[in-house]
């Protein structure tokens, strides 16, 4: 490849933040200083796309956003078309490309925490669902430099006039949990009960059990042992896990890979963070062992950028694993190598998207691939892959050590007082799990599954995934946003729709293009009921769902069909 | 030469096709002579198969089926001309001329008479992608206000022909463009002038500057142009171009796809380098 780079230099700041990450340049052609050798030899440069998205975030935690420079000298260091590495940039929300602050405050202006009242924005730049939805309304501030800092805010209120510019300290994680403590919690019961920093804390409540138990019934006793158990994805599809982890693990092509998605980004939904941060270890010896049943000696965790806590205390955990031989060239002693390389996100819900996920791992636009071929065939690198939520992983532990938990993870909040991630069986009526999170004010309806998802009213309806399909309703993430009279009805219907054209990817027209019409559409019905409107609504939303790439313009129409249709919006 | 491929029999529409395995529904739906229309899809590329306005039903889907880009399997089932592929032909085509000027996209007006697609129904206030067309250099002008995003221009001077790495889609759904890096000038990025991004644009968002100018002055008429096919006489390689002639002028070249070489890729001095012919 003949690359051409233009004459912008890096800043002495912006070159140590690249080093940093990449090791000093080897040659010249790199932006490094001319030696004898490269005038010898034709350049050899480092060939690794996949570098891309760390080192933009190294520039932009160092300096605050990523000059003409700064790019050119990655681009240099990676040997990536300046082009392409500025569409990947621009393709983030959290980098930016022109000089701003250091210190940046995105202030949540989503779902749950407008239920909560946050009207606008004062001072920072408005935020989509910052998962932090229990402490509604939340922020989070990035502070660049040396030393990067993430100061997240909870539960400041509008009339509260320096919410944002003292530094409080985070309280525990076990705040977001009400039920914590309890017996009778299977995927929650260490939260707030270990130390999440420490692996012997985690070792004598039963971590590294079921791993253990995994090398005993091999690979194969694995999957059938996750088949058997009848566990099905809890990122938002619900598809069987041991039938995914099975096409993987006989795929002939190698190597495997195994990604664990934690991008968490569909608004309303915070229960992966609440697990990483209180139970970081889990993780990892989930992700062992979903790696050894499948074939794989590499893992890669895919965590959105906007959870600064959740990443150290991973961070913590995989080195703390690999520094005792729980990862690496023998795990645990046997003969079976895996490691785990954390990867951070950069403000973009669509990275959350199986395929999408891939091109943002290996250093591309964030862009969703056609499916098929599907993940299991030809996924990172082109090689089969397993992909996985969370929560999904952490089910594989109760499931090795006493069959299976039975039980899902909903992401209470809204209108109740006590917001949090609650843990119940599978089929528990919606009634009492509002019950127990304390409902305040007059119920009017509640949205299901989030942005993505629908309103429902019944409040008989089991939350199962069938229970909820067949009330034509979706259990999705395990969002359960409450609702109640106050709810200014249009605006929440604009915000959905907002969302969804900020965070389309802008690859095909019906979502591209579509989103932005709906939105259009549901501000002029804010001001005035319109036959023509809703028609066009309609006609738009089938077009999105039946026309569209990805899940993302399938669903973009989902909660506004249901709040015309069951809440009577725009009557 | 390739191996012959074994051939596998589809239903288009109720009628049974046999097309050669690995061709894709387009190619089937053309086979048994249905008219579907296309955008992002072009006959020397990879489609991104991103326009969406040649989806079709594939029984067995659950959502509609790029025609562009899902390969035909033996015994699918393809129905192109339900209510609901046409419905969201037609919502995409409004979607389209709503957003983006088409006024230079063949066979767009047909397609949307042929749907009932009516943008105007989306009101004076949608948002639309209008700006100044970029005229940076004396060989082609880039006019995003006519660009439908069909990632052609970028995969054309990508890696699937030329290799440049020129341009790239920026941003990110609708405020994304086609842009070098930082916006630049084609000037002052990798852009060699090969011209391939012109070739294969669907939409006339990419044009020589001969004909930006004569469409601006009034004085384009396609009518009036007359093609001549010759061979390349600036090197050996043997390249053919088709030269468009308008009142004894040279407006513009363009190079025929079937050429099993080159397949309607030229360099500067074949696509732009007229002036001396
Ligand atoms: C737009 C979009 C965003 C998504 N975001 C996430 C996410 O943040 N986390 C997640 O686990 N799955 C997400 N998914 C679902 C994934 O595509 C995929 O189904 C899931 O990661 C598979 O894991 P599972 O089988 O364990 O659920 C998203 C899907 C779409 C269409
Ligand atoms: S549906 Fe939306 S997010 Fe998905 S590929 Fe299309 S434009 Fe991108
Ligand atoms: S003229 Fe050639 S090099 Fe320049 S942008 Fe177009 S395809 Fe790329
Ligand atoms: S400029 Fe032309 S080829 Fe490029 S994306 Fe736009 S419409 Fe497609
Ligand atoms: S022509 Fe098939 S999606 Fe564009």
């Amino acid at each position: 490849m003949d690359l051409h780079f233009g004459d912008a230099e890096p800043t002495a700041e912006e070159r140590a933040a690249v080093d940093a990450l990449l090791g000093p340049p080897a040659t010249a052609w790199e932006g490094g200083d001319r030696t004898a050798a490269d005038l010898r030899s034709a350049a050899r440069a480092e060939q690794a796309r996949d570098r891309l998205l760390p080192a933009l975030h190294a520039v932009n935690d160092r300096v605050g956003w990523i000059s003409d420079g700064a790019l050119t000298y990655i681009c240099r260091r990676l040997t990536i078309p300046p082009a392409e590495a500025y569409g990947v940039a621009s393709f983030y929300s959290l980098f930016s490309l022109e000089p701003r602050p250091p210190r940046v405050l995105h202030v949540c202006t989503d779902l749950a925490c407008l239920a909560k009242g946050v009207r606008e924005v004062r001072d920072g730049v408005p935020s989509p669902c910052l998962g932090l939805c229990e402490r509604a309304p939340a922020a989070l501030a990035l502070e660049a430099g040396e030393t990067p800092k993430a100061v997240v805010y909870g539960g400041s209120t509008a009339e509260d006039e320096t919410p944002h510019t003292v530094e409080r300290p985070e309280p525990p994680v076990e705040d977001a949990v009400p039920q914590a403590g309890s017996p009778g919690l299977v995927l929650l019961g260490r939260i707030g009960v270990v130390d999440p920093a420490s692996l012997d804390d985690y070792r004598a409540n039963g971590g590294y059990q079921a791993l253990r138990r995994a090398f005993e019934l091999g690979p194969v006793g694995v999957i059938r042992e996750v088949t058997e158990a009848g566990l099905v994805g809890r990122g938002g599809a619900a598809f069987p896990t041991g039938r995914k982890w099975d096409a993987t693990a006989r795929q002939p092509d190698q190597p495997h890979y195994l990604v664990c998605n934690a991008d968490e980004s569909e608004p309303g939904t915070f229960k992966d963070r609440v697990l990483m941060e209180g139970d970081p270890y889990a993780l990892v010896e989930a992700m062992t062992i979903a790696a050894y049943a499948t074939g794989c000696r590499k893992g890669y965790l895919y965590i959105r950028g906007e959870y600064p806590r959740a990443t150290r205390a991973l961070e913590t955990a995989i080195e703390t694993a690999r520094a005792r031989g729980l990862l690496g060239p023998r795990v645990l002693g046997h003969d079976f190598a895996f490691d785990i390389e954390l990867r951070r996100g950069a403000g973009a819900y669509i990275c959350g998207e199986e395929t999408a996920i891939f091109n943002s791992i290996e250093g591309y636009r964030g862009e969703p691939r056609t499916k098929p071929p599907f993940p299991v065939e030809k996924g990172l690198f082109g090689k089969p892959t397993v992909v996985n939520n969370v929560e999904t992983l952490v089910n594989v532990l109760p499931i090795l050590l006493t069959g299976g938990s039975d039980t899902k993870l909903f992401c209470v909040s809204g209108s109740v007082g006590r917001p949090g991630v609650y843990e119940l069986p599978l089929g528990t009526p919606l009634r009492e799990l509002i019950d127990l999170a304390r409902p305040a004010g007059t119920l009017k309806a509640v949205l299901l599954g989030g942005a993505a998802g629908s309103f429902v009213t019944d409040l008989d309806v089991p939350l199962s995934f069938e229970g909820t399909r067949a009330a034509g309703a979706t259990l999705g993430s395990g969002v359960v946003m409450v609702l109640d009279e106050e709810v200014d009805l249009p605006a929440f219907l604009v915000r959905i729709a907002a969302f969804f054209r900020d965070e389309s990817c802008g690859q095909c027209v019906p979502c591209r293009v579509g989103t932005v019409r709906q939105e259009e559409a549901l501000h002029r019905l804010g001001r005035r009921r319109s036959e023509a409107d809703l028609v066009l609504l309609r006609e738009v939303g089938q077009t999105m769902r039946d026309a569209s790439i990805c899940g993302l313009g399938q669903t973009a129409w989902n909660a506004v069909e249901s709040a015309i249709d069951r809440l009577g919006a725009f009557k | 030469m390739q191996p012959p491929r074994r051939l596998i029999d589809v239903e288009i529409d109720g009628a049974a096709v046999r097309v050669p395995e690995g061709s894709t529904v387009l190619d089937a739906c053309r086979t048994a002579g249905k008219d579907i229309p296309t955008l992002c899809h072009g006959d020397t590329l990879t489609p991104k198969n991103a326009c969406r306005v040649c989806v079709v039903e594939v029984e067995g889907s659950r959502t509609l089926a790029p025609a562009c880009s899902r390969t035909a399997e033996a015994g699918m089932v393809v129905a192109t001309d339900t209510e609901r592929a046409r419905h969201s032909r037609k919502v995409v085509l409004e979607l389209l001329a709503s957003s983006t000027d088409l006024s230079t996209t063949p066979r767009a007006k047909e397609w949307m008479a042929d749907y009932g697609a009516d943008p105007a129904r989306f009101g004076e206030e949608a948002a639309t992608v209008a700006q100044p067309p970029k005229v940076d250099n004396d060989l082609y002008v880039r006019d995003y206000g006519k660009c439908i995003l069909c990632y052609k221009c970028v995969d054309a001077c990508g890696e699937q022909w030329q290799n440049s790495f020129a341009i790239s889609v920026a941003g990110r759904g609708f405020d994304a463009t086609i842009s070098t890096e930082f916006d630049v000038a084609l000037t002052d990025s990798a852009c060699v002038y090969c011209g391939n991004c012109v070739e294969v644009c669907p939409t006339g968002a990419l044009s020589f500057k001969t004909e930006f100018d004569m469409r601006a002055e009034g004085t384009w008429d396609e009518s009036e142009q007359t093609t001549t096919t010759t061979i390349c006489s600036y090197c050996g390689v043997g390249c053919n171009l088709t030269l468009h002639v308008q009142d004894n002028k040279i407006v513009k070249v363009t190079s025929p796809h079937d050429n099993p070489v080159t397949h309607g890729n030229l360099c500067i001095k074949g696509r732009f380098g007229y002036g001396y012919v």
